[in-house]
């Protein structure tokens, strides 16, 4: 079997990410933090490194500046919904994927305006055409930082600058990048920063967070939910300091003990040699495919342009065929369609059929990249 | 040796007090909030007494949010 359905979930993980769960249930299982004894703070003491080594990685000066959630949607559900109220203007990009457009859309039918400025076939998004639309109402940029579909990178670091310039919060969907790409709060102009654990950080389904930059004001933030966080019991009032104000409710522990390995992981192998590894491949993969008139790739060629996340359709074969056939007779997992992303798929001109999209991690090898070009020339002969 | 413990307003600071304190070798330990200094269910640093104006300073370098110092 060979996985490329990375960008919807990676996998193998790494086997470490499995033995910290283990040691978890079998050795700590505590309510992290609520009840002060030995296994209660052994708990919160792994939330804490969590959170520390994830620092580390976004170039946070103050961890409790990162806020646990779910995944990468609830992050951007509570930027969005914790900062902008009605009246407030958000500029977009055409890239977006549903999780940053619902709540968009929500938002919308609520007295916010948006701007979705559009980006070209490839995906790619002119920084200029984000400062054009800026106006006195103005208050956020959310961007993804690599789209899912096509794997083109944005140009956050050009965007958070204006962002900067212009007193505007940039909220930065980092779902597809995070722990592949480098990202710097500070250098790269980020006041929110989404990310989920599951996919380029190696830990399990659940966890993710959301980093909150120094501009932002967290008491001025509404909270998702409010609840029980272990600290100020004596009150029945939200508390109004981070991380906890975001944090009601007992966490995903286990989760992110996992997430810690993850990141672990990441680190000890380093973001660049990983990114290094998966553009080899993925070129590899481009180069292969280019020499398959049936094919039609989407997305920047250039590496610099992009991550390994690519999306291709054959002639006369529609996505979910493709699939199908790739699955039943090679054995190749991956993911047809639309990716969540209807207006990315708009924008580089495949809506509603979509596109089939192969996506790589740091666990794919040169060999099932061989396969897969293999696996889609057979499937071309056969058809023929 | 006479001890005194810090509050904080959350887990998250007593861990990164516990962290910066023994990163300058000092020998605190994270302890159950005493019964008599708040109905909280939290955790605290009980610290050597002599050390507590070194610890003090230290803590707030270190952005470490504190409730209170008190005599054990
Ligand atoms: C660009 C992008 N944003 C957001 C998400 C949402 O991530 P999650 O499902 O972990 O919330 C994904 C992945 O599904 C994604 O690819």
């Amino acid at each position: 079997m060979i996985y490329l359905d990375n960008a919807a979930t990676s996998w193998p993980k790494p086997p470490e990410v499995k033995e910290a769960m283990v040691r978890f249930m079998e050795e700590i299982g505590a309510n992290p933090g609520r009840s002060g004894h030995l296994l209660s703070i052994e708990a919160a003491r792994i939330i804490y490194e969590t959170r520390e080594i994830l620092s580390t990685l976004f170039n946070v000066k103050d961890s409790s500046r990162i806020v646990f959630t779910l995944n990468a949607t609830e992050s951007i559900n509570l930027a969005l919904k914790g900062l902008i109220r009605p009246g407030d203007h958000i500029i977009t990009s055409s890239m977006e994927h549903n999780s940053v457009m619902r709540p968009l859309r929500d938002l919308e039918k609520k007295g916010v305006e948006l701007s979705v400025v559009p980006c070209s076939p490839k995906g790619e998004l002119d920084s200029r055409d984000i400062e054009k639309k800026i106006q006195s109402r103005t208050r956020m940029i959310v961007l993804n930082h690599a789209s899912n579909v096509t794997g083109t990178l944005l140009p956050l670091r050009e965007v958070g600058r204006i962002a900067g310039e212009h007193g505007l919060l940039f909220l930065v969907d980092a779902a597809q990048t995070a722990g592949v790409y480098p990202i710097d709060m500070e250098n790269d102009g980020i006041d929110l920063l989404a990310f989920t654990g599951h996919k380029s950080l190696y830990g399990p389904q659940g966890t993710g967070g959301l980093v909150i930059g120094e501009r932002v004001n967290e008491k001025e933030m509404i909270p998702l939910k409010h609840g029980g966080t272990g600290s100020r019991s004596e009150f029945e009032e939200q508390p109004d300091f981070l991380p906890d104000r975001f944090e009601s409710g007992t966490p995903n522990a286990v989760g992110i003990a996992g997430l810690l390995a993850g990141v672990r992981f990441v680190l000890k192998q380093g973001v660049e040699p990983i990114r290094r590894h998966e553009s080899c491949l993925i070129e590899k993969l481009i180069e292969g495919f280019k020499e398959i008139p049936q094919i039609t790739l989407y997305g920047p060629e250039e590496m610099k342009d992009r991550i390994a996340t690519l999306s291709f359709n054959i002639e006369n074969l529609s996505p979910s065929e493709v699939a199908s056939l790739l699955e039943e007779e090679f054995g190749i997992l991956c993911r047809p369609g639309l990716h969540c992303a209807p207006s990315a798929h708009r924008t580089i001109g495949t809506f509603p059929k979509g596109t089939v999209r192969f996506s790589l991690s740091a666990f794919t090898s040169d060999g099932e990249v061989k396969q897969s070009i293999e696996a889609v020339r057979h499937l071309l002969h056969q058809k023929d | 040796m006479v001890y005194g413990v810090i509050l904080f307003p959350s887990i998250y600071f007593a861990l990164r007090a516990e962290k910066k304190s023994k990163e300058k070798g000092l020998s605190v330990r994270l302890i159950p909030v005493p019964r008599h200094l708040s109905s909280d269910c939290g955790v605290c640093l009980r610290i050597p007494w002599e050390e507590r104006e070194t610890i003090h300073s230290l803590l707030k370098e270190g952005s470490v949010k504190v409730e209170g110092v008190h005599l054990l």
